[in-house]
């Protein structure tokens, strides 16, 4: 009995410690509250706004509500994060791989590289490339035409856009080429391991994915069209660009600084996990006939990428939390959106600000499952 | 076993001490602000990050400005020293923030007094010390005239978490112009915005725009529009719950337009002791007890005047001597054809 409740006991009084500690913030800040009269709850979500916000990818208007700014919010934090994470991810293996490659000149470059993004602030870069680098930049009217019709400018970068009929049905077909690509590739393995047989199953992929959605504009009733950007006058001396779609400098500052400084994370990651492969694999591989790019593919990177995946992992949720900065540079992210202007207006400090922390832990633990679900699907499976 | 038990005391122990704090309600009638102030030493007030006129520092970090005034005259009439302030830089969002949690005891950061700001986020206005109105700054080359030739697509510049943000949306929706509001946390981050050329116009306080300008790389390149698109009635804020403190705010602020009226200023204050117009002897503390009633001596205003000066005087030395809005318009005294109009200290 007595060792019962040694053993236990400690563990309760902790439960008991945070617990305790919990309420009592709760009710210390319901004292506090209700001595300067602030009331506590989250009817204000359902309120007008009454305000803009700048840029946004649903339809939103300053007589939408607070839930909706919330939405706005969300969704611009998590297309920054999205964008990033895969040109993090596409830097991030090509700088990783240079900096094993035998080349002098490519292997310092890079090493050059991750040790001057990797050593300064993440603020400062965004900083940079908003104040410094953007703001070179020209004034609309004396932008050139990128590919011929883009225009990047001081006031945003414009492309045009594409304006779809029967988009339903072009979606249709790119989904169908992608089942059937599935299915030709089980059928391929299949083959492979009972008959020994191989087809050249990426060339009938690529031929699929392109001869479907072909098919869809000859037959299907589907259109694309582009809306060029048009320069407009404001004023005798201000410009902008109309139609087509324009991305904020602010997104496009945001997303340079946020990639670059990941990717100096990734690819340390990837080298790690490259080296981590011992050399014995690769000289085996190679003594039973394989092709290097075989060895590559079939024996080197499965096992290589059970090493990078957690720690890069890790570097995407940085990434995510990281762009929490955005509101540095006037992009209007969560922070910027709801714990700022909404908070601001509403002054319901503890309600955003909970939502907001909660709505980051989601978007992190998301992230986190998914790569932990990646990270199962490739670890070694003893058998 | 013992062991235990001494764990669980201490415990204990911390619980009480934890608790204490959470079960001290404020004193109802003395001012729990006061007392903290004079055993602090210095006032605790939230300015802003830098607005020439109203709250500014210069390089050796001493704080000038309207808004810092009313803060001055708060410390001489409590702790008898106009320098004895303690000066916290504030962005718009924080602001409220600051105050309610108690870091500072006084907001004089350029604030909107609107209804659901005072009603609301647990704060109460004490008054006014400078009236405004939202106005728009644009380059002169645009050949831009009036609000009025505005078009689809403009881009504006303005601050994080202000009345600006929600005015400009009204602005806009009821003309029925599409616009690109670019919204910065700090003022400093819109002026460099607006100067590059990222936004067409900026848009703030009317005097926020004049003291700005003089921070843009070419100030005579902008002209602000005429039009003034809102009411913005600026002062200073302080905590709901602590009525002594909110009168003293209040009074301090007072005090100084009512000696603007009646002609006292920093340098004739002593010799209007001696003054025959009683409405002057209860201003310079020569007749009545008003300082009574906050738990303060009788020279409380006195004070204020001798070391922080009249409204008048504060004006000219931070706002008109300065360059950036010499004319006092709307700020002048009701007997003038302002509409400064402050009830009388008697």
């Amino acid at each position: 009995m007595n060792n019962i409740i040694k053993k236990f006991l400690p563990q309760i009084l902790a439960i008991l410690f945070v617990v305790l500690i919990f309420g009592f913030l709760t009710i210390n800040a319901q004292t506090n509250m209700d001595n300067r009269g602030i009331d506590f709850g989250f009817g204000f979500l359902s309120q007008e706004s009454s305000f803009d916000v700048q840029f946004s990818l649903i339809e939103y208007s300053g007589s939408d509500s607070y839930a909706r700014a919330f939405l706005v919010g969300l969704l611009n934090t998590l297309l920054v994060s999205f964008i990033s994470i895969i040109f993090c991810t596409i830097l991030g293996v090509i700088i990783g791989v240079a900096r094993l490659s035998s080349n002098y000149l490519i292997k310092n470059s890079a090493a050059w590289y991750v040790e001057f993004f990797r050593n300064i602030p993440l603020l400062l870069q965004i900083f940079f490339w908003y104040y410094a680098a953007l703001r070179a930049l020209p004034l609309p009217e004396k932008a050139n035409a990128w590919f011929g019709v883009t225009y990047m400018t001081v006031k945003g970068y414009y492309i045009p856009s594409m304006v779809w009929e029967n988009l339903n049905v072009f979606l249709y077909c790119g989904l169908a080429a992608i089942i059937s690509i599935i299915v030709l590739r089980n059928y391929a393995n299949n083959l492979r391991d009972t008959k020994g047989k191989q087809i050249p199953v990426l060339l009938y992929s690529l031929a699929l994915l392109i001869v479907l959605p072909l098919l869809s504009f000859l037959f299907g009733g589907v259109s694309l069209e582009f809306e060029l950007p048009q320069l407009k006058k404001l004023s005798k001396i201000s410009y902008i660009y109309e139609g087509g779609i324009s991305l904020p400098p602010e997104l496009i500052a945001l997303v340079l600084a946020l990639s670059l400084y990941t990717s100096t994370f990734v690819a340390e990651c990837v080298r790690a996990g490259i080296e981590g492969v011992s050399k014995g694999q690769k000289e085996a591989a190679a003594s039973v006939g394989l092709t290097p790019n075989q060895v590559l593919k079939l024996v080197i990177m499965p096992q290589a990428l059970r090493i990078i995946i957690p720690p890069t992992t890790n570097q995407y949720l940085n990434l995510t939390k990281n762009s929490s900065l955005a509101a540095a540079i006037a992009y209007p992210d969560l922070v910027l959106v709801f714990a700022g202007t909404a908070l601001m207006q509403t002054g319901k400090a503890i309600e955003i600000v909970s939502i907001t922390m909660l709505t980051y832990l989601t978007i992190s633990l998301t992230i986190a499952a998914i790569m932990n679900w990646y990270n199962k699907k490739i670890e070694i499976k003893e058998k | 076993m013992f062991k235990l038990v001494k764990q669980l005391t201490s415990l204990v122990a911390m619980f009480a001490v934890l608790f204490a704090f959470s079960t001290e309600t404020m004193a109802a009638k003395k001012s729990k602000t006061l007392e903290n102030t004079k055993k602090r030493g210095f006032v605790r007030c939230g300015v802003s990050q830098g607005l020439p006129g109203f709250s500014n520092a210069d390089e050796s970090g001493n704080w000038t400005g309207i808004d810092v005034d009313v803060c001055r005259a708060v410390a001489a009439a409590t702790l008898g020293d106009a320098t004895k302030v303690k000066f916290t830089p504030l962005s718009a969002k924080e602001r409220f923030t600051a105050l309610t949690s108690g870091e500072i005891d006084i907001l004089s950061r350029n604030t909107t007094w609107t209804l659901s700001r005072d009603a609301d986020i647990g704060l109460t206005f004490v008054g006014v010390n400078f009236y405004d109105g939202q106005g728009f700054m644009v380059r002169k080359g645009s050949g831009i005239k009036s609000t009025s030739e505005f078009k689809n697509g403009t881009s504006v510049c303005t601050n994080l978490g202000t009345t600006t943000e929600l005015n400009m949306r009204d602005f806009f929706d009821s003309r029925g112009i599409s616009y690109e509001p670019v919204v910065f946390e700090k003022a400093d981050e819109v002026v460099a915005a607006y100067d590059a050329g990222r936004c067409d116009t900026y848009t703030t306080d009317k005097s926020g725009l004049a003291a700005q300008r003089t921070k843009l790389s070419a100030p005579d390149d902008h002209v602000v529009l005429p039009e003034t698109i809102s009411k913005e009635p600026l002062g200073p804020v302080v905590r709901q719950g602590d009525s002594v403190w909110e009168d003293i705010v209040r009074w301090s602020l007072n005090t100084m337009i009512e000696a603007e009226e009646y002609g006292v200023n920093s340098s004739n204050a002593d010799m209007m002791k001696t003054s025959n117009n009683p409405a002057i002897k209860r201003l310079v503390g020569a007749e009545g007890e008003l300082g009574a009633a906050f738990g303060l001596d009788n020279d409380w205003n006195l004070r204020i005047i001798k070391q922080v000066g009249n409204y008048g005087e504060s004006y000219k030395r931070n706002i008109a001597d300065t360059g950036i809005l010499p004319d006092r318009g709307p700020n002048e005294l009701w007997t003038k054809g302002g509409i400064l109009y402050v009830p009388p200290a008697r």
